[in-house]
């Protein structure tokens, strides 16, 4: 009977990695056709990886969205565990009037947020421009901050649950043996919410290498990101080259996460092997 | 191991970093066209020649680029849209005059297809390309002789027909067989069309533009709606296409080089604009995109097949039965935008 | 550590880039196009009812069938290996990092009518056996709502797997020493446990599904829009018209808070949002 189960659950889990996979192997094996087809296969070649790396459009999309990213998580980053901190010191009720509004970014639908950022944008330009005769417009600045905007609730989302599991005293404890508040709060906060800052950062980071709809209503007419960019080659004349840049995206990625995972298990073999030492130890000296 | 991995990630985005070792002393031109409808390579040729750095960006219809330009916050230097869309954007203030002084190439353009009725004094507009609207049907799937628009209607390609994804050109199809003009501003008409389209969607694959290619070529559609050049190119990927030009009528238009209200390189525009007005230029982009050149002199150039080509180049017998479409009033453009709204909820 | 001020650049910033937008939003909904005040927008709206409803309708599809398939697999996974859980999360989430519109756009291969599977049924037989030259499964509800559940099932995986990882153990062994058989210690005892993993996921899965406008245009054919391609296309689409976008975003918005409203009185107070 278990047995059955163990094998059910086997045929289960490999049925839904079929399903989130099969797609993705499709495009990287349509990556090496040589024909423009999507779906027949003449035979293997390179040249749509060699196109892509030709493609000048596309490689400045690459560098926007990672530039983009980067900077709006590390920004949100900051401003969110500042923030999460001032919140963690108020009252109840202003906090959960500030929590309330920032959760808007995260339940509100992304085209509405798109949408609206964009309508502040072009709405508050016209009229800058008007009346100081500038000539600004949408571009990486409001693309910018619209990634920071809709980053900022989800690193706040992941701080203060750990600032909830902050032992008080601690904080106190430090400043009463003399150190500063900067020094308190670097010392000792810090490392305590560290996980949830960093995977406040991550998912932050993810959040704006993914994110298709807000970008397209605030890049404006100059700045394209990754998404923005595939998202005009669908809509022409379809070219392999999207295939072989997922390829690329794909091994990547995968590649990141295997290190990262190894390195992972490694810390925690380690961790394991000095709690038994520890405990070990202890053992031997009773 | 940290400082590696952060090494490597920085040198990896540093050698993604675009080749900034060129340099453009003179600026930049945005460009704002239609998908498939430029030859990208001579833009290598431009900046060199000029030293203006091309920024290049495509739509998919008229009525697109409009919103675009309505919605503000973004700028563009030249845009290519079609004859009714450059009287709409005439009307609206929403184009600068261009000074012909910096475009002495104009002189290239057959004097037919300039002062249209679109830009009467010719004052905003120069002409790029010109075409029709037909049908492009697999001759393999489809085996009677198709010929009028009534076959984009017909249930027995149910599942198999692409329309455009557009709402002038779909309701002009509409107008047609229904035998009005396309320029009606009767509303009666508009919603007999309507109706048209609201039964036509049932046995619709969908409404595509440029994704059609794809679809006619691979042969996961039989027969769609869409204009003679992209037919051509499609023609030339799968030998079993072909296009007709509807009895009862089709669209004639012409696209041409605009500058939009508030261009900030307008002078680089204009250079742009000359410069595409040059005879190699007009042949290489008609070699590309396969739509036919106003040049004369580019036209002159053209081998006597191409000349020839019933498609490129219909005789005046068959231009005689197209017509071009001409803005609208407000009021009516509204409600196309509506009913277009409509027909696709 | 009261350092409330800490906080106080952060309410500007979302007075100026959250709180404003949404309040233009509600202006342009409001307003015809030469400024003036109207309700025209919003009592339009009625013609839209099937879109409304469309919308409503798939987005609720997807979100049961990513419930159905994503819970059992959550709840699977909590009980394998920490090495084994490690990897599958990994694997979960990988997909995600690649281009959401590159996922869904291989969805098309595979489902047009000289898609992959077309081809795969015509080499067994089975498409002469049926008398078809294909299988219609593109452009139809159903690769909607596929897209859907493709792209926003590892939202409904990760905050329930999340949720059960944590579940505290000994709940469980005592119901079971209390002789419960596992069925009623699974719906007595987990699933009430693991609910506001599963409310979460509900809306991270609903709230995009409601609001997409990529994925019925690549898998619908762009025939029956869904919310997201209509408000789409009143902005930078083929129909402008922002008052009309507005409305229908306000609207859209009005109903998302509703259903959330909805979710959270059935979850019992459960206030945590569990995000990952």
């Amino acid at each position: 009977m278990k047995k059955q189960n163990r094998v059910f659950t086997r045929i289960f889990e490999a049925l839904i990695f079929l399903f989130l996979y099969a797609p993705i192997f499709i495009l990287i094996i349509f990556s090496f056709n040589e024909n423009r087809s999507r779906t027949v296969y003449e035979g293997f070649t390179f040249d749509w990886y060699i196109k892509l790396f030709q493609n000048e459009s596309i490689l400045n999309a690459l560098w926007v969205t990672l530039l983009v990213s980067a900077i709006a998580a590390v920004v949100a980053t900051v401003a969110g565990t500042f923030t999460a901190v001032g919140l963690y010191s108020m009252r109840r009720r202003t906090r959960d009037a500030i929590l309330a509004v920032n959760n808007i970014p995260v339940i509100n639908a992304d085209i509405i947020t798109g949408v609206s950022m964009s309508l502040l944008f072009v709405s508050f330009f016209a009229i800058l421009n008007r009346i100081l005769g500038l000539e600004i417009e949408l571009g990486f600045g409001t693309l910018l901050i619209a990634h920071i905007t809709f980053n900022i609730p989800y690193v706040i989302l992941s701080v203060l649950p750990k600032l909830r599991q902050l032992d008080k005293n601690l904080f106190e404890a430090a400043q009463d043996l003399g150190a500063t508040w900067i020094q308190s709060f670097f010392k000792v906060i810090l490392p305590e919410i560290r996980p949830g800052i960093v995977s406040g950062l991550i998912m932050a980071f993810t959040l704006s290498i993914d994110d298709f709809v807000i970008s397209y209503f605030t890049a404006g007419s100059r700045v394209q990101t990754l998404s923005m960019e595939i998202y005009a080659m669908t809509k022409k004349r379809i070219s392999p080259e999207i295939n072989a840049l997922s390829t690329l995206l794909f091994i990547t990625v995968l590649v990141l996460l295997i290190i990262i995972n190894v390195r992972q298990a490694r810390q925690e073999k380690a961790a394991e092997k000095k709690m038994r030492a520890l405990s070990s130890d202890s053992g031997s000296a009773n | 191991m940290k400082k590696i991995a952060l090494l490597v990630v920085a040198v990896m985005l540093f050698s993604l970093l675009p080749a900034c070792g060129k340099s453009y002393p003179n600026g930049e031109v945005n460009v704002y066209n239609w998908g498939e409808n430029i030859d990208t390579g001579i833009f290598d040729d431009f900046e060199k020649k000029t030293g203006i750095k091309v920024n290049y960006k495509t739509y998919q219809s008229n009525e697109q680029l409009y919103s675009v330009l309505k919605q503000g916050g973004s700028s563009y230097d030249v845009i290519i849209p079609s004859d009714y869309m450059i009287s709409r954007l005439i009307d609206e203030g929403m184009l600068e005059k261009i000074n012909f002084d910096n475009v002495p190439n104009i002189a290239n353009i057959d004097s037919r297809y300039l002062n249209q009725a679109f830009d009467p004094q010719n004052e905003y507009s120069v002409p790029y390309t010109w075409g029709v609207t037909g049908i492009i049907y697999n001759s393999k799937t489809i085996t009677d002789e198709i010929t009028d628009w009534t076959a984009m209607y017909d249930p027995s390609y149910s599942g198999q027909i692409l329309q455009f994804d557009n709402s002038r050109d779909a309701f002009a199809s509409a107008l047609f067989i229904l035998g009005y003009d396309v320029n009606t501003t009767d509303k009666s008409q508009i919603d007999e069309a309507y109706q048209l389209l609201k039964q036509q969607k049932g046995i619709l694959q969908g409404y595509y533009m440029d994704e059609m290619y794809d679809k006619l070529e691979g042969g996961e559609a039989a027969i769609g709606a869409y204009y003679a050049g992209d037919a051509l190119l499609m023609m030339e990927n799968n030998p079993d296409l072909r296009f007709v030009i509807p009895e009862s009528g089709s669209n004639m238009f012409i696209d041409a080089m605009c500058i939009p209200k508030g261009a900030k390189n307008k002078d680089n525009a204009e250079a742009f604009i000359n410069y595409m007005c040059e005879t190699e230029v007009c042949l290489a982009n008609m070699d590309v995109t396969c739509y036919a050149t106003p040049s004369k002199l580019a036209y002159e150039a053209l081998p006597d097949d191409v000349k020839n080509n019933p498609i490129m180049f219909p005789s005046d017998e068959v231009l005689d039965k197209c017509q071009i479409y001409i803005n609208l009033p407000t009021e009516i453009n509204d409600y196309y935008a509506k009913l277009w709204t409509d027909l696709k909820s | 550590m009261r350092k409330k001020f800490l906080s106080i650049p952060y309410v500007v910033w979302m007075a100026l880039f959250v709180v404003t937008p949404l309040v233009l939003i509600v202006i342009y909904a409001f307003t015809a196009s030469d400024g003036s005040f109207t309700v025209d927008n919003i009592s339009g709206l009625g013609t839209y009812a099937n879109v409304f409803g469309r919308s409503l309708w798939l987005a609720f599809i997807a979100t049961v069938i990513s419930l159905i398939i994503g819970y059992p697999f959550a709840y699977i996974l909590s009980k394998e290996s920490a090495a084994m859980q490690r990897i599958t999360m990994m694997l979960i989430m990988l997909p995600m990092w690649i281009n959401f519109i590159l996922r869904t756009y291989s969805w098309m291969s595979i489902l047009e009518n000289t898609g992959l599977i077309n081809q795969l049924l015509g080499k067994l037989g089975i498409l002469a056996a049926l008398g078809v030259d294909y299988i219609p499964l593109i452009n139809t509800d159903g690769a909607v709502v596929l897209g859907m559940v493709y792209n926003y099932l590892p939202f409904m995986i990760m905050p329930i797997y999340s949720v059960i990882i944590k579940l505290d153990r000994s709940v469980i062994e005592a119901a079971q020493d209390l002789g419960a058989n596992s069925f009623n210690v699974f719906f007595r005892v987990i699933f009430p446990l693991s609910l506001p993993g599963v409310l979460s996921g509900i809306t991270m899965v609903f709230v995009p599904s409601i609001s997409t406008f990529a994925i019925s245009k690549l898998l619908g054919g762009g025939k029956d829009l869904l919310l997201g391609d209509l408000i789409e296309m009143q902005f930078l689409g083929g129909a402008y018209n922002p008052h009309l976008g507005s409305a229908l975003s306000l609207v859209m918005m009005v109903i998302v808070m509703i259903c959330m409203y909805l979710m959270n009185r059935f979850g019992e107070g459960e206030e945590q949002a569990v995000l990952l």
